[in-house]
């Protein structure tokens, strides 16, 4: 279909390796921050028939000020309060999980291969992205030990969800595209505070010595 | 139907902006008060579903719902004397917050719109995190923070799987909705391999928030951590709005003709979460963290009745009852023999028996009927379920349930024996360590309950439990 379209999806999926591969946190963040603005791209792109203009303007315009200007914002701000630059050592390696990066765009295109799409009319680089980019970030939360990280691949899995929503945003109501956006940004907001306490409490933000609590 | 939301939604705006620490709380007595009289009125006209509505009270709400009432009015009256006591701690966040809670998980339970019962799940995560961090301590941080990082994948879960149910009713002559009502109406119409792939992520998604192993790890974390009357609100309240949600999914995936998968899919859930309970509770010194695993346990059997259908369904509402009530006696007791000692290790802590002349029993009554001691009520939902597995022939299943059952009974009462008997004389001293009634009562208000109703279940509520069994698939009659 539409090339810039077939290019934004290609570009998201390169950013969910780069984000594997990076151990410098300015730079995590910068990645997220252009992967959430290709995201606002795409429900101006990807419109047809039967998709509400002012709907499809809200998501877009929500979409580039929340994951590619503020969130990204509040992440600089906690990295310069709590003056880090880099994950040192992730409990995965960074080729390890580039590798199993990998396997899941691997199967994520297969899995996407085999389901028949009901609606039927879609990008056909929809649905593998958005899988491949949830287990990104899947993989970026259950890897990395700096609370930074964690909340980073929180942000890609929530744009791997959001990229899905599109193939819906043609007859779902409002209410679950706001909802999206909305938790998205209070999600992180309170992970902020909380940060910012463990930032105190702690004078780091390595969750790895969030570990009293275990049996 | 908007009174038991709306209500402590109001007295938590009211809460949040009352500048006295002292009068505070009791917002949340007035907030359990108005939720209580919007359930009863509920239940005592049962006002039909119109087509299209998206908030339903239906068996499965009425059963939830008048659980989290019953300890909502509970805790709230506990509340004032423990956050009497705890003048030391601003309270306008927490009061703010556990009403804020109220409101989200009646609405889950409620919903019949899979998008909005997502949204309240996710408000009713954010609105607990605070209140785990209420201590503000290093370990209630930390409690704190797991809560909301694996709470907050399980809710993305949750939200793709809605989105792949969404998508399954998309095709040509599909509902395109997300209410319960149309996707079981569509049923067959539903593309079947999406409805799967929802399913699981639905499974996994609400499982998180109902504790259901191996996505567990938060809860005996922030139940250690937590006040004890957070800890009964979650445990009895929240993780049931969860299990109703799973049990609406179940509903829908039943109709389009994935019974037979999401059957095995739950049974096989709700065995390992017991089986993951019983290795952890055996040993387990501290007595906060032990009642968390018997919560992931409880949630297992949840899930297992679900699965087995028949009796077991109708089984599992009735113990989503008896189960969330008893929690709330050994929570609110566990929090004052906490307070009484200082300490939740069982190195500390002996003789509450003595020390707290009610608390202390009541621990000990509330670990027998949580373990499914007769006479109480948890035996009968218990026995009920197992009646289910075996005449279904679930034979194998029956027999891994009460091998479970044992050796979580052996488990717990290790521990719990630890913390009731002996001689307190020498033990730390914590901050409260003589018994109030204010807290004192409303455990043992519980209790009574949960005694009355194992000797005497009204007809009504037994119809009601089978009545939510229906919906899924199951009646107290038939195997």
């Amino acid at each position: 279909m539409a090339l810039p379209a077939d290019l934004v999806f290609i570009l998201v999926v390169v950013l969910d390796f780069f984000l594997l591969a990076s151990s410098r946190l300015g730079a995590a963040i910068r990645a997220v921050a252009i992967q959430g603005a290709l995201l606002a791209a795409l429900p101006l792109l990807l419109a047809g028939e039967g998709h509400d203009l002012g709907h499809t303007i809200l998501l877009a315009v929500g979409a580039l000020a929340l994951k590619s200007l503020l969130i990204p914002w509040m992440m600089f701000r906690a990295i310069r309060e709590a003056s880090i630059r880099r994950e040192m050592e992730p409990i995965v390696g960074f080729v390890a999980s580039m590798v199993l990066g990998g396997i899941g765009v691997a199967l994520a295109f297969a899995f996407a291969s085999r389901l028949p799409l009901p609606g039927g009319d879609a990008h056909p680089f929809l649905v593998p992205t958005s899988l491949s980019t949830v287990w990104t970030g899947l993989l970026l939360v259950v890897t990395r030990k700096k609370a930074v990280n964690q909340v980073l691949g929180f942000l890609v899995l929530e744009n791997g969800v959001f990229v899905f929503g599109l193939l819906l945003s043609g007859f779902m109501p409002v209410m679950v595209e706001a909802g999206v956006l909305l938790d998205l940004f209070a999600a992180v907001f309170v992970m902020g505070i909380v940060m910012f306490h463990i930032n105190r409490e702690f004078s780091s933000l390595d969750t790895a010595r969030l570990s009293a609590l275990k049996d | 139907m908007l009174v038991p939301i709306l209500a402590p939604l109001a007295l938590a705006a009211v809460a949040f902006a009352v500048p006295s620490n002292r009068r505070r709380p009791l917002a949340l007595l007035a907030g359990a008060a108005l939720h209580a009289a919007g359930v009863g009125a509920l239940l005592a006209t049962r006002p039909p579903a119109r087509a299209g509505a998206w908030l339903v009270f239906d068996a499965m709400a009425a059963v939830t719902l008048l659980t989290s009432t019953s300890l909502f009015l509970a805790a709230a009256i506990y509340a004032q004397g423990y956050l009497a006591r705890r003048q030391d701690r601003d309270n306008r966040v927490f009061v703010a917050g556990l009403l804020a809670l109220l409101a989200a998980m009646t609405t889950v339970a409620l919903s019949h719109h899979l998008g909005l019962a997502w949204v309240a799940m996710e408000a009713a995560t954010l609105a607990t995190a605070p209140l785990i961090y209420f201590n503000q301590n290093a370990r209630s941080l930390e409690a704190a923070w797991k809560y909301l990082l694996i709470g907050s994948l399980g809710i993305a879960l949750a939200l793709l799987g809605t989105f792949f149910l969404a998508l399954s009713g998309a095709g040509p002559g599909g509902p395109r909705s997300l209410l319960v009502e149309d996707l079981v109406a569509a049923g067959p119409a539903l593309s079947l391999p999406w409805v799967r792939a929802a399913f699981v992520l639905l499974l996994v998604g609400y499982g998180t928030k109902m504790g259901l192993a191996p996505l567990h790890s938060w809860k005996p974390d922030a139940y250690g951590e937590a006040p004890g009357l957070l800890g009964a609100l979650l445990a009895g309240g929240l993780t049931n709005s969860a299990f109703v949600c799973v049990a609406r999914v179940f509903q829908v995936t039943r109709a389009a003709g994935e019974e037979a998968f999401a059957r095995e899919a739950l049974v096989g859930l709700g065995l390992l979460s017991m089986a993951l309970a019983a290795v952890f509770v055996l040993g387990q010194r501290d007595f906060k963290r032990m009642l968390a695993y018997s919560s992931v346990e409880h949630m297992g059997i949840l899930a297992l009745g679900i699965g087995l259908g028949g009796g077991a369904a109708a089984g599992a509402f009735f113990h989503s009852m008896t189960n969330g009530l008893t929690k709330g006696v050994v929570f609110l007791a566990a929090g004052n023999i906490h307070r009484a000692y200082g300490s939740k290790v069982t190195d500390d802590v002996r003789g509450a028996a003595r020390r707290l002349p009610v608390s202390g029993p009541l621990l000990l009554a509330g670990f027998l009927a949580v373990t499914g001691s007769p006479p109480f009520a948890p035996f009968f939902s218990e026995f009920a379920i197992l009646n289910g597995a075996f005449a279904a022939g679930h034979h194998a299943i029956g027999a891994l349930f009460l091998a479970f059952l044992a050796v979580i009974f052996v488990g717990m009462g290790a521990t719990v024996l630890a913390v009731v008997q002996g001689d307190p004389r020498g033990a730390p001293t914590g901050p409260d360590p003589a018994e109030r009634w204010l807290t004192a009562a409303p455990p043992l208000a519980l209790m009574v309950l949960v005694l009355v109703l194992g000797l005497f279940l009204p007809r009504g509520l037994r119809e009601l439990f089978g009545e939510a069994a229906a919906l899924v698939g199951g009646s107290w009659g038939t195997p």
